[in-house]
């Protein structure tokens, strides 16, 4: 195991539990409106899967996006600044919690109707195909996306046409307060892959390295012989479905159960058995990031809301700054 | 006169409708163990049990219609979307089926079915979760929409539309859910399809629904300090809508302001300006003015937001224009 990468890894995990517990205490401050989906918890899939990808792959997520976001571009500062509802923001201001877009660092959106952004992960894989590109699209979603008529018509286009896509599901057991056993007539979701058909695999979600290499093989499977995969990565979310859910529906044993698999705390045990570092050492990291977090609220403090003369801007092409239209 | 919560008021015309009528039964994301992801539900599984409070996985095309199927063969259906938004998930169950297959069986098969949830926006919600869908389903022949902005309607229009034997959207307001109003306790209905003149008044009409009777609200005082007597209607059901309420009342002030929370394009306020040109044309002393949100997507950021909705200063700037001062 590579030193550098198992600590990157960490620290990438660690960043985004930080950003979303300042997040979490601007929003009751007052600095952040709207929805609030909180990732906490669930840090191993998204930074395993991406720490395996490809800075030219694309990643097509939800509303729970931020760790995806800040796994891809370690950027705290354009997602806090997006969260504040400023013009420095990943998107201008526009979107919000549910809607960071990078298009050069190829993160192509969160998005907030549940399931629609599964067909258009299946669509950016066909344009890369189309392309003759070697890049994969990864699309992540939630176990409650499973029954979606726009999930099963994503998951059939792309075994179809062999798009190269990885569909990967943070099962989290939850669609708000629902849980899965309620709503998903098949034990494990990635069961639902046999049907269309494609590659699965059922992992454990709070260890990132195993995320890692399973999401590995279902990139090397798709860039090599053009074939999607639905991986299955079973997480749990520490917090509500959104900042205004307490959670009532689970019981205190069964949050206990799953903190002690926390995926940073687990990690930070691998690296203390392996030696890769002591205590001190993630301490030290543990600051940095937080005077990373802290510079990200000031910047996003200190920025200027949008010009409201720029209220019709970025509706139809042509209006508003050009960005470049169609990949890179 | 008691006051409840929008919210309750609902709830109580939900759990009337299903002790009256074993054919009535609810059904949508998180409506019963959850009680409601905005508590409408609350206390409904529990009184009715699992049978007629059915919790769905997220999946609305299917389980629109799924009560529609169920309701052609004479079950009556209360089908809540989580928001309107999800409806359109649905769009095509809505808009191809419900609607149309009374008249494609040549009136063989009759739809009492509630498609029912929040419209529009609340706070910053983003684009995707702030819009108004009720010039989707009014376009559409063959379905009722319906949109309260008091808890007293709330409650007895909601009750019509389980009684009515058509598809019938019921769009409530988020924002509205914790209003308070004066519900009697006794047994009521309100017919779907008449209007209330809630303010009489002889200088201008104002047509507003749902939130937007609200923003009105909050201009009226100013407008009476200044000697402009508004007349205020709410049409409460937006298809079928009582023209000859707005048109009477038109015909009176001889000037029509509209203020509606939709995009300006293809809107109802644009129906009702036709309406009212076509004919009570001779009566108009001002073009008909329309104050809706701006023609955007709704952007997340506070001041945009703000800068996109209707607000008290543009409902004051379309009165002087009408006024023509
Ligand atoms: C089509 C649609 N229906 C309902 C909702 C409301 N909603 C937002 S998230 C969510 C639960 C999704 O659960 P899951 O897919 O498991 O993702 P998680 O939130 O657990 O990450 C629901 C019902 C929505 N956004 N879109
Ligand atoms: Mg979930």
């Amino acid at each position: 195991m590579d030193r550098g990468l198992l600590l990157e890894i960490y620290r990438d995990m660690l960043l985004i539990r930080r950003f979303e517990e300042v997040a979490h205490r601007c929003y009751t401050e007052g600095l952040i409106s709207g929805f609030l989906h909180l990732y906490t918890g669930q840090e191993g899939v998204a930074v395993g899967a991406i720490s395996a990808a490809r800075p030219t792959d694309y990643i097509v997520a939800t509303y729970r996006e931020h760790g995806h976001y800040l796994a891809r571009t370690r950027d705290p500062k354009s997602a806090m600044a997006e969260l504040f509802g400023r013009a420095s923001g990943c998107s201008k201001g526009r979107g919000g919690s549910m809607h960071f877009f990078d298009l050069a660092r190829r993160f192509m959106g969160g998005h907030a109707i549940v399931g629609g952004h599964v067909p258009l992960a299946a669509g950016v894989a066909f344009a890369s195909k189309y392309r003759a590109e070697p890049d994969v699209t990864l699309c992540f979603f939630g176990d409650g996306t499973a029954n979606m008529g726009a999930f099963h018509e994503g998951l059939c286009l792309a075994s179809l046409w062999k798009l190269p896509v990885v569909f990967i599901c943070e099962n989290n057991l939850y669609a708000m307060g629902t849980p899965l056993y309620k709503t998903l007539a098949v034990e494990d979701v990635s069961t639902r892959a046999l049907g269309y058909p494609m590659a699965r695999e059922t992992i454990n979600g709070d260890d990132a390295l195993e995320v890692r290499e399973s999401v590995g093989r279902a990139l090397r499977r798709a860039r090599e012989e053009g074939l999607p995969t639905l991986v299955e990565a079973k997480t749990y979310r520490f917090r509500g479905h959104s900042i205004s859910d307490p959670a009532k529906y689970r019981s205190k044993e069964e949050l206990e159960f799953w903190k002690k698999r926390d995926p940073i705390l687990t990690l930070a045990e691998r690296i203390y058995t392996l030696g890769m570092a002591d205590e001190a050492q993630l301490k030290e990291m543990e600051l940095e990031v937080r005077r990373e977090i802290d510079e990200a609220v000031e910047f996003a403090r200190n920025s200027p809301l949008p010009d409201e003369k720029t209220l019709h801007d970025y509706v139809y092409a042509g209006s508003g700054e050009e960005t470049a239209g169609g990949g890179t | 006169m008691r006051q409840i919560a929008y919210r309750e008021a609902l709830r109580e015309a939900m759990s009337e409708e299903m002790a009256r009528d074993e054919r009535v039964y609810l059904m949508g994301e998180e409506v019963g163990a959850y009680q409601g992801a905005y508590k409408v539900t609350q206390g409904m599984l529990e009184q009715f049990g699992e049978k007629r409070v059915v919790d769905t996985p997220i999946a609305e095309c299917g389980f629109a219609g799924v009560g529609i199927g169920s309701a052609m063969v004479g079950l009556r259906p209360i089908i809540e979307f989580m928001t309107l938004n999800f409806s359109l998930v649905a769009f095509d169950q809505l808009i191809n089926n419900a609607a149309k297959l009374r008249l494609m069986s040549g009136g063989q098969i009759t739809l009492p079915i509630v498609f029912r949830g929040p419209g529009g926006g609340a706070h910053q919600l983003g684009a995707q979760h702030s819009q108004c869908t009720e010039p989707f389903y009014c376009y559409t022949p063959g379905l009722k929409v319906v949109m309260p902005a008091t808890p007293r309607d709330a409650k007895g229009l909601l009750k019509s539309a389980i009684r009515d034997e058509n598809p019938v959207v019921f769009i409530e307001s988020e924002v509205l859910y914790g209003f308070k109003g004066e519900v009697p306790e006794e047994e009521y209905t309100i017919p779907l399809g008449v209007a209330e003149v809630v303010r009489p008044g002889k200088d201008l009409t104002i047509v507003a629904w749902s939130k937007m009777q609200h923003l009105v609200k909050l201009v009226l005082p100013e407008l009476e300090k200044q000697g402009i007597d508004a007349e205020v209607i709410d049409p409460r059901t937006l298809r079928p809508l009582d023209e000859d309420a707005i048109l009477a009342s038109v015909r009176k002030t001889s000037r029509l302001l509209i203020v509606e929370e939709g995009w300006p394009y293809g809107g109802v306020g644009a129906q009702i300006a036709y309406l009212v040109q076509r004919n009570a044309f001779d009566y108009l002393d001002a073009p008909v003015e329309r104050v809706t949100s701006e023609d955007v997507p709704m952007p997340y950021a506070a001041n945009l937001e703000k800068a996109a909705l209707p607000s008290v200063e543009k409902v004051f700037a379309a009165v002087n224009r009408l006024l023509g001062r």
